[in-house]
């Protein structure tokens, strides 16, 4: 029987010429990854149980990104910690302010994860890396220490539901429709425990950026991880950034999945993800007057260039509605440049939008954009889980970057035809 | 290995937001996460919850954030076990790797109610609830994971 792309990928890491769905293996890992508030849990462990070194200082990294620059003296403390682990084991790939983007922003662009690797991060949105052909998934702190000491992890081999993109995407739809409708399709626990593969001949319409989007967002439908064949634009993105051998896995024409959907990328249109849940997916014939207190265009999901320039289109010699905070985050210093030297910032500020350094921060309700009882977010983030971006009694909205952009120029959710 | 205690009830999709929320996670302090347990559904449980005590819920507990200091609240706050009809995988793994009992059976999360008074024997999975008289199987952990959890967790098993 065939192997899927994540099984081939995690057998050639096991020493295997062979796994099947539901084996436990053990396999050697590419890279590890933590953050500011999962690393000090690794740290505390690693000290613990004895360790002495990281088991290879390139290939771990701590990214200072979700309450970093510090929002208060413990976050501080935190990113204390880290820093001085980091220092004290050489490790090659830390990110403190000033370097620092958002981790699954950062990663990728930085050429530090690509096609073939098995990555651990503890982190859930680690599974963003599969855009780049990796099998990358998230896990706590706990085995983010075993793999900093030995480079190993064990994982049960997952099955895999197959979604088969053609197609190409109508103007101001996005990757994040795309996968707030597949999340509402089949649930939050619609993947759980198994792998998401994306293929077919549609990819070819979807930028890494769309790729990158969409993975981040696999977990939200319970999966172990989210992974896109590998194909030109893949090596076009690696080419001259990544900085190890890469290794292109592709799936057995005979492998076997529990599900295959087919996804139009031409039917897909501008989605809602309503509280608390992201499988709360609606488009907007199903939407009524929902008016908004803050829009918050950033984050893992959506803060790349590309994130940046769909909302300027909107923006562009527009200001947002009166009583409506919108806050524009850069994920990474590179994207913070490159929109500084588009004019898209101008455009941001000129538009009465915040713009912020790169952090995670209102995301998970840290900071930056922390919501009042009552009040309402429409947010390119990821999650709408109660109190996900503040009081128990907020409400988070999850949308694409043009209708963020749009519904913060009306001070209702909206999309991007009614503003344009 | 056995765990017995009074149960608090939940729903689906408990997510790691509400069973720690991120505004506390500028710490992993164990006491001081455990404060905060669960607060966002239920501001009481932390009032109400004794050692030894036990958490079942529906489907997909414990999805969304990766963050460890989930089940390490839910432990240090004194529960003993947790039960399912289904665990997200990172917590399901979380909980093995940091020593909190987790077991997955979809008839206990339907029949057993707030209050029950319930007994869970690892080894063989059954689930019994002294309150009703009734018990349930419950999967036991393959051996693979059993090897993780008599070492002492992921950590002591690797050394």
């Amino acid at each position: 029987m065939g192997m899927t792309m994540t099984q081939k990928i995690l057998a050639a890491h096991a020493g295997l010429s062979e796994v099947k769905a539901g084996q436990l293996i053990m396999a050697d890992l590419d890279f590890v990854l933590g953050n500011d508030i999962t690393s000090p849990v690794a740290i505390n462990e690693f000290h613990k149980a004895g360790f002495t070194d990281v088991f290879d200082k390139d290939k771990v990294t701590m990214v200072m990104d979700h309450f970093a620059p510090n929002k208060d003296i413990k976050a501080a403390t935190q990113c204390k910690q880290c820093r001085d682990f980091c220092g004290e084991h050489s490790v090659t790939h830390f990110y403190d302010v000033g370097e620092m983007g958002i981790e699954h922003a950062l990663l990728p662009e930085k050429g530090l994860v690509g096609p073939g690797d098995c990555i651990i991060g503890a982190d859930s949105h680690t599974c963003t890396y599969g855009a780049l052909g990796a099998f990358s998934t998230g896990v706590g702190s706990t085995d983010m220490c075993a793999g900093m000491a030995k480079g190993k992890a064990w994982f049960k081999v997952p099955s895999a539901i197959k979604f088969n993109i053609i197609g190409k995407l109508p103007k101001y739809s996005a990757a994040k429709d795309v996968i707030l409708h597949i999340i509402g399709m089949i649930g939050v626990d619609g993947a759980l425990y198994r792998s998401m593969e994306f293929s077919g001949e549609g990819l070819k319409n979807l930028t890494m950026e769309d790729r990158l989007c969409m993975a981040n967002m696999a977990i939200e439908a319970g999966a172990k991880n989210g992974i896109f064949a590998v194909d030109e634009v893949t090596l076009e993105y690696v080419k001259g950034r990544f900085q190890r051998e890469y290794k292109v896995f592709e799936a057995d024409p005979d492998a076997e999945y529990d599900e295959v959907y087919d996804i139009d990328l031409s039917q897909i249109k501008p989605t809602v993800a309503f509280p608390h849940l992201p499988e709360n997916a609606k488009t907007f014939d199903e939407i009524g007057d929902v008016k908004i207190d803050q829009s918050v265009i950033g984050s893992c999901t959506n803060g790349r260039i590309e994130d940046l320039r769909a909302a300027a289109e909107i923006f562009r010699g527009k200001h947002i509605a009166k009583g409506v905070r919108c806050i524009v985050i850069p994920a990474t210093q590179a994207v913070y440049m490159q929109a500084m030297e588009e004019g898209l910032l101008k455009i941001f500020i000129e538009a009465g939008c915040a713009v912020s350094t790169p952090t995670c921060g209102p995301c998970l309700g840290g900071y930056m954009g922390i919501l009042a009882k009552g009040e309402r977010s429409i947010a390119t983030t990821n999650r709408n889980f109660v109190g996900r971006m503040g009081h128990p009694e907020s409400e988070v909205y999850l949308a694409s970057p043009y209708v963020a952009a749009a519904s913060a120029v009306t001070g209702k959710i909206s999309q991007p035809s009614e503003v344009m | 290995m056995k765990a017995k205690g009074t149960v608090h009830k939940y729903g689906d999709n408990v997510d790691t937001d509400v069973i720690i929320p991120a505004r506390y996670l500028n710490t992993a302090d164990h006491k001081e996460l455990a404060s905060h347990c669960m607060e966002d559904i239920d501001i009481d449980f932390v009032k109400n919850v004794k050692e030894g005590d036990i958490m079942v819920a529906h489907e997909n507990f414990g999805c969304g954030s990766s963050r460890e200091h989930a089940p390490i609240a839910i432990k240090a706050s004194g529960i003993s076990c947790v039960i399912a009809a289904t665990f997200a995988r990172i917590f399901y793994r979380n909980a093995i790797n940091i020593g909190l009992p987790i077991i997955e059976c979809r008839e206990a999360s339907e029949k057993i109610e707030a209050g029950d008074e319930v007994e869970i024997d690892f080894e063989s999975g059954v689930i019994t609830n002294l309150t009703k008289g009734e018990s349930y199987q419950g999967q036991a952990f393959p051996e693979f994971l059993i090897n993780i959890i008599n070492k002492g967790g992921l950590l002591n098993s690797l050394k």
